[in-house]
C-alpha cells in the first residue's frame, strides 16, 4: 500500500514543481509605464486603432502590422486582449476597450492601462472579431515583442514560436537578444534558431556541419523537418547530407522512446478511467454479488451533481470539483441505498430478476434526468488548473486533466482498500459477503450491511462521475457508455477482488492504447473484448480468483 | 374501442412525452413527425420535432392549407433504427398522414426507405448526408457532399494552403462514404497517398488521447495540416477538449467539422473549440431579415430566449414551406401530384437568396464556412458565390459518376446511367 502512496506523491510533486509548471504562468498583465501610455495615446496610433474598428476581418492584418511597428511593446496588452477575444469598441466614439467576464457580469477597462471604465450596455459596444489568420499573426507579433520580455519562460516560448518562420529580420532580432540573454534555456533555444538559420544559409560545408552538430539531439519538430530536408537535398555536399541523416536517426530514436512513454501514459490514463468506473461495481457486483445494471446511472448522477454545483456557484468554478466530490458521493450513495432498500433486497438470491429490475431502474433514472435537465448535454466547465499540459519536451507532454484523474483514481482505490480492511464496516462487509448466515449468527446486521455496501459502491460511482464530467459529455447517456467496460474490468480482474480490478483496469487500458495505433480504435476494442472472452474461458474466475472457503 | 384507444394513447403519451393534439378534429391534413425524442439522437432530433410543430402552428394561424387545418402526429422512434421503419408504417397506415418530416442519421433514413416506397408516402429529410441515393418518395433538404464537404476542402486548400489531410470520422455510413468521396477528390487534386490519414472511431468515443497525438505527429511534418471531421454527436466534445489539452490550436491544425452546429455547441464549454471551422448552408449569426424573424419566432415558440437555431432547422423550414406551396399548386395532398409539384419550387433561404428544388429531389443552396466563436456562434469566413446544386450521385466515385437522378418525364429515375442510358430498376 505504501507503493500507492509513493505513486500519488510522485504525481502530486510533478504538478507542484514550479519549473515544470511555469509554461502556463506566462500571463503577466503587462504593467505599462507612463512612457508607453503616451505612445499608446499618440494621434497616429489612435488613428490606426480607429481604422482597426472599421476594417473587415480580412483587411485587419496590415493595420495590425502598422500598430506593431509604431507601437512596439506598448501594443502588447492590445494584442493580448484581441487574441483572447476580449477586444470591443464603443460604437459612439470608436474607442477600443477591453471587456472581460468578472464575478458580477462584465468588467470594462482601458486596453492599455487596465483602468476600469464605467459600464456599457450590450448595444453600446461591439466586439472586434478575430479569425485564425489574425490569431496566428497576433501570436507571432506577441512572440516578436516578447523576445525582450522579463519572464524567461515567455522568452523561450517566443523563440520557439518563431522557429517555424525564420526570416532575416527575425534572425537579426534573435541575434541581438542573444547577446544580453542570461537564462540558459532561452540561450539554448536561441542558439537552435541561429543554427537552423546557419544550416540553411551558410555557404561553406564546414559551417553547415557545425550547425548540424548544434542541432543534433533537439526534439523540436522544425529541426527534424529541416534535417530531413537537408539529408535529401542536392544543394548540399554529400558529407552534409550524411551528417544530417545520421543526426536525424539519433533524434528519431529519442522520439520513438518518448512516443512509447506517451503511449504508456495514455494507457495508464485510460486505465484510471476504467478503474474509477469499475471500482464501485467491484463492490456491489464483486462483494455483494448483485448485478447492478444501474451502476452507470450512478456515475451519471455524480456528473450531474457536478453540473448542479457549478450552476449554483457560477463564480467559483475553480473550487466546484472539491465541493462536488463529497456531494456526488452523498447523492449517488443515497440513491444506492434507496435502490437497495426499495428493490434489490426483495430479490435477494435471484440474479436474473435483479438484473432486469436494475436495468429498469437505469432506464427510469435516464428518463428522469431527461425530464429534469433536458435531453441535451449539459455544460460542465473545466477549472483552469485542470486544462493544459505539462510539457516535458517538444515530443512528450502530459495532459493535466489526465494526470489528476490518474492520481485521483489511485487515491480512491487506496481509500476504499482502507475502508474495507481497517474499519468495522469493512469487516462486516467482508463477513457478510463470505458467509451471510454465519455472519448473522455472529450478530452482524446483514440487512444494514447490504444497504451500506450498496451505498458505498454507488457513492464511489458518483465520485467517478465527477471525474468523468471533466473528460466526456454530461448527458443522460453518460452511464451507458461505461457500464459494459465496468463489467469487463470486474470480470477480468476476478469477482470480489479490488486488487484484481486495479490490475485489470490498467492492463486493459494499456493493451487498448498499444493496439489502437496499429488496428484503429474500433478494432482495438473488439480485440480486447475477444481477448477477455478467451481469457474467461481459460480462467473463469478472472485474474485473481478468490481462494479457499470464501470462494463458495 | 374508444376507451382502448384513449388508454393506449395515454400510455404512449406518458411513455415518450408524445404530443398529439387535436386528435378529434375532423378532416385535417396530417403531418407526421418522425424524430427520435429519446435515446442518443434525442439531443439533435427533439429540436427538429419542435421546428415542425412551430411551422404547423404558424401555417394554421395563416388559415391552414386547402381550407383545412394542419394536424401534427408525433411519434418517437427512440433512436432505434428498426423502430423508424415500424413507426413510419404506423404513420402511413394507421394515422394516414399526408407527409412525414423526419430522420437524422443515414441509417434511420435507409430503414424508412423500403416502407415509404412500398406504401407510396412522402418524406422530407432535413440533414446533411452522404448522397448516393435518390428516392421518388423522399426530398433531401439537407446538404449533399458537394454542398458541404467539397467546398470545405476547397476552402482549406485554396485559402489556408492545406497540404496534408486527416479525415477523421465516426464509424458508420455517412463518414465512410463522405471520406471515400473526399479521398477521391483529394487524389484528383494531386494530393499524395502519404499526405492523407484516415481514422475511424466508434460512436460516442471519448478517449481521444492517442488519436490526437497521432494527428499532432502527422501535422508536425512541416506542411500545413487540417482535420476534416465527420465525427458525429457526443464524441466531438472530448475530441476538441483533447486537442486543446495537447496544445493544438486552430491556427496550427484547423478542424473543419460537418456535424458541429449551434445546437451542439450550446451544451458545452466552447473555449477549446474557438477558431475551428464548420461548413453548413446556414448559420444563426447570418444577418438577414428573414433569419431574424425566424429566430424571434423560434425563441417565442419554445419559450426560451437562449435557444439557438441551426442548419437542419433551416432545412426543415425550407422543406415545410416548399411542401405547403406544392400542396397549394397541386390542389391536393395526393403524393404523386405533390411530388411532381415539388420540383422547381422556390423558397427563400434564411441566409438570403432563394433555394430551388431540383429534378433530383435535392436543393440548390449556398455553402458557408464559419469559424467557431467563444459565444457558441459562427463567424462566416467564406461563402460560395451563388448557390450550389445538390448532386445525388458524386462525380468522384467510380460507381456513381455516370449516374444522375431525374424525377421528371421522360427519365423518371433515381439512378439513370448517362452512358448506358438505362435506369437500373431500383427505386432509389
Amino acid at each position: 500500500m505504501k507503493r500507492y502512496l509513493a505513486l500519488c506523491c510522485c504525481l502530486l510533486s510533478l504538478w507542484l514543481n514550479p519549473a515544470l509548471n511555469s509554461v502556463y504562468a506566462e500571463t503577466d498583465t503587462g504593467k505599462t509605464s507612463t512612457g508607453e501610455t503616451t505612445t499608446a495615446s499618440s494621434p497616429h496610433i489612435q488613428q490606426l486603432l480607429t481604422e482597426l474598428t472599421q476594417k473587415s476581418l480580412n483587411k485587419a492584418v496590415p493595420v495590425l502590422e502598422k500598430l506593431e511597428q509604431s507601437g512596439g511593446e506598448a501594443m502588447l496588452p492590445l494584442f493580448r486582449t484581441m487574441l483572447d477575444g476580449n477586444l470591443y469598441f464603443i460604437k459612439a466614439n470608436r474607442q477600443v476597450i477591453s471587456v472581460t467576464k468578472a464575478e458580477s457580469g462584465k468588467a470594462f477597462a482601458n486596453v492599455f492601462t487596465g483602468e476600469p471604465l464605467p459600464e456599457f450596455t450590450k448595444k453600446q459596444i461591439k466586439k472586434i472579431r478575430v479569425n485564425n489568420r489574425l490569431r496566428g499573426y497576433l501570436r507571432d507579433a506577441i512572440a516578436r515583442i516578447q523576445l525582450s520580455s522579463s519572464d524567461p519562460a515567455a522568452r523561450e516560448k517566443a523563440v520557439r514560436n518563431l522557429l517555424s518562420d525564420l526570416d532575416p529580420s527575425t534572425i537579426e532580432a534573435i541575434q541581438s537578444a542573444r547577446v544580453n540573454e542570461s537564462n540558459t534555456a532561452v540561450q539554448e533555444m536561441m542558439d537552435l534558431a541561429l543554427a537552423m538559420h546557419k544550416l540553411t544559409n551558410a555557404a561553406l560545408a564546414v559551417d553547415q556541419l557545425e550547425a548540424i552538430e548544434a542541432l543534433s539531439g533537439s526534439l523540436e519538430s522544425e529541426v527534424r523537418n529541416l534535417l530531413a530536408r537537408v539529408s535529401e537535398s542536392e544543394n548540399y555536399e554529400p558529407a552534409v547530407n550524411k551528417a544530417a541523416a545520421s543526426a536525424l536517426v539519433k533524434i528519431q530514436d529519442k522520439v520513438e522512446f518518448y512516443a512509447f512513454i506517451d503511449q504508456l501514459f495514455f494507457g495508464l490514463s485510460l486505465g484510471s478511467v476504467l478503474l474509477l468506473a469499475a471500482i464501485g461495481l467491484a463492490i456491489t457486483f464483486g462483494v455483494m454479488g448483485v448485478i447492478n445494471m444501474a451502476h452507470g446511472e450512478m456515475i451519471m448522477l455524480g456528473a450531474y451533481t457536478t453540473y448542479v454545483v457549478q450552476l449554483m456557484l457560477p463564480n467559483h468554478i475553480e473550487y466546484s470539483l472539491w465541493l462536488a466530490i463529497p456531494l456526488a458521493f452523498i447523492v449517488s450513495g443515497l440513491m444506492g441505498v434507496l435502490i437497495e432498500r426499495g428493490v434489490i433486497r426483495f430479490l435477494h438470491g435471484r440474479p436474473l430478476e435483479t438484473l432486469l429490475a436494475t436495468f429498469g431502474i437505469s432506464l427510469i433514472l435516464q428518463q428522469l434526468v431527461r425530464t429534469i435537465f433536458s435531453p441535451l448535454n449539459r455544460q460542465v466547465a473545466s477549472p483552469e488548473w485542470m486544462s493544459g499540459s505539462i510539457e516535458i519536451n517538444p515530443v512528450l507532454s502530459l495532459t493535466l486533466n489526465r494526470l489528476y484523474i490518474l492520481a485521483f483514481a489511485l487515491l480512491v482505490f487506496f481509500l476504499l482498500q482502507l475502508i474495507l480492511k481497517k474499519t468495522s464496516l469493512g469487516l462486516n462487509v467482508r463477513a457478510v459477503s463470505q458467509n451471510r448466515n454465519m455472519a448473522r449468527a455472529m450478530g452482524v446486521r446483514s440487512d444494514w450491511v447490504d444497504a451500506m455496501t450498496f451505498g458505498l459502491g454507488s457513492g464511489i460511482a458518483g465520485i467517478a462521475g465527477v471525474a468523468l464530467s471533466q473528460l466526456t459529455n454530461v448527458g443522460p447517456n453518460l452511464g451507458q457508455a461505461y457500464i459494459i467496460d465496468s463489467f469487463m474490468v470486474v470480470v477480468f480482474g476476478g469477482v470480489g477482488n479490488l486488487l484484481g480490478t486495479l490490475v485489470a483496469a490498467f492492463s486493459l487500458g494499456i493493451a487498448n492504447k498499444f493496439l489502437e495505433p496499429v488496428t484503429g480504435a474500433v478494432l482495438a476494442s473488439i480485440l480486447v473484448l475477444v481477448f477477455i472472452i478467451l481469457f474467461i474461458q481459460k480462467r473463469p474466475k478472472g485474474l485473481f480468483p478468490q481462494k479457499g472457503r470464501a470462494a463458495e | 374501442m374508444k376507451i382502448k384507444k384513449l388508454v393506449s394513447g395515454m400510455a404512449l403519451a406518458m411513455g415518450a412525452s408524445m404530443v398529439s393534439y387535436g386528435a378529434l378534429a375532423a378532416d385535417t391534413i396530417k403531418v407526421g413527425v418522425l424524430h427520435s425524442l429519446s435515446g442518443t439522437m434525442a439531443i439533435s432530433e427533439t429540436t427538429l420535432k419542435d421546428t415542425v410543430l412551430m411551422m404547423v402552428e404558424e401555417q394554421n394561424k395563416k388559415g391552414g392549407l386547402l381550407g383545412k387545418q394542419l394536424e401534427a402526429v408525433v411519434v418517437d422512434p427512440a433512436s432505434n433504427w428498426p423502430l423508424f421503419a415500424e413507426k413510419a408504417r404506423e404513420l402511413l397506415t394507421k394515422d394516414k398522414v399526408d407527409v412525414i418530416f423526419g430522420g437524422w442519421t443515414s441509417v434511420s433514413r435507409k430503414s424508412v426507405l423500403p416502407v415509404i416506397e412500398e406504401l407510396n408516402g412522402l418524406m422530407f429529410y432535413p440533414v446533411q448526408y452522404e448522397g448516393e441515393e435518390s428516392s421518388k418518395n423522399v426530398f433531401y433538404t439537407g446538404a449533399a457532399p458537394n454542398q458541404q464537404a467539397i467546398p470545405a476542402v476547397d476552402y482549406l486548400m485554396n485559402e489556408l494552403g492545406v497540404e496534408r489531410w486527416v479525415l477523421a470520422g465516426t464509424d458508420y455510413v455517412y463518414p465512410r462514404t463522405t471520406n471515400k468521396i473526399l479521398e477521391a477528390y483529394l487524389k484528383a487534386k494531386g494530393v499524395a497517398d502519404s499526405d492523407i490519414m484516415i481514422n475511424y472511431t466508434p460512436f460516442g468515443h471519448s478517449d481521444w488521447q492517442s488519436i490526437v497525438s497521432d494527428v499532432k505527429k502527422f501535422g508536425s511534418k512541416g506542411k500545413k495540416t487540417a482535420v476534416v471531421s465527420t465525427i458525429n454527436g457526443d464524441a466531438n466534445v472530448p475530441f476538441y477538449k483533447e486537442l486543446g489539452n495537447q496544445g493544438i490550436s486552430s491556427e496550427d491544425i484547423p478542424v473543419v467539422a460537418f456535424s458541429v452546429g449551434e445546437e451542439e455547441l450550446s451544451g458545452i464549454d466552447t473555449k477549446p473549440l474557438v477558431g475551428h471551422l464548420a461548413a453548413w448552408n446556414y448559420f444563426q449569426s447570418v444577418d438577414s431579415e428573414a433569419n431574424e424573424a425566424f429566430i424571434t419566432n423560434w425563441k417565442a415558440f419554445i419559450g426560451n430566449p437562449k435557444r439557438v437555431t441551426n442548419d437542419p432547422m433551416e432545412a426543415t423550414y425550407i422543406g415545410f414551406n416548399m411542401w405547403t406551396q406544392a400542396v397549394k399548386k397541386a390542389g391536393t395532398t395526393d403524393v404523386d401530384a405533390v411530388e411532381q409539384a415539388m420540383i422547381g419550387q422556390k423558397s427563400p433561404n434564411l441566409t438570403g437568396g432563394v433555394a430551388v428544388m431540383n429534378k433530383n429531389h435535392h436543393l440548390s443552396k449556398p455553402v458557408l464556412i464559419g469559424e467557431i466563436q467563444d459565444d457558441g456562434q459562427f463567424e462566416v469566413v467564406w461563402e460560395t458565390e451563388g448557390v450550389v446544386a445538390g448532386d445525388a450521385w458524386s462525380d468522384f466515385l467510380p460507381g456513381s459518376k455516370d449516374l444522375i437522378s431525374d424525377w421528371t418525364s421522360p427519365i423518371k429515375c433515381g439512378n439513370y446511367n448517362t452512358v448506358t442510358r438505362t435506369c437500373s430498376g431500383q427505386n432509389f
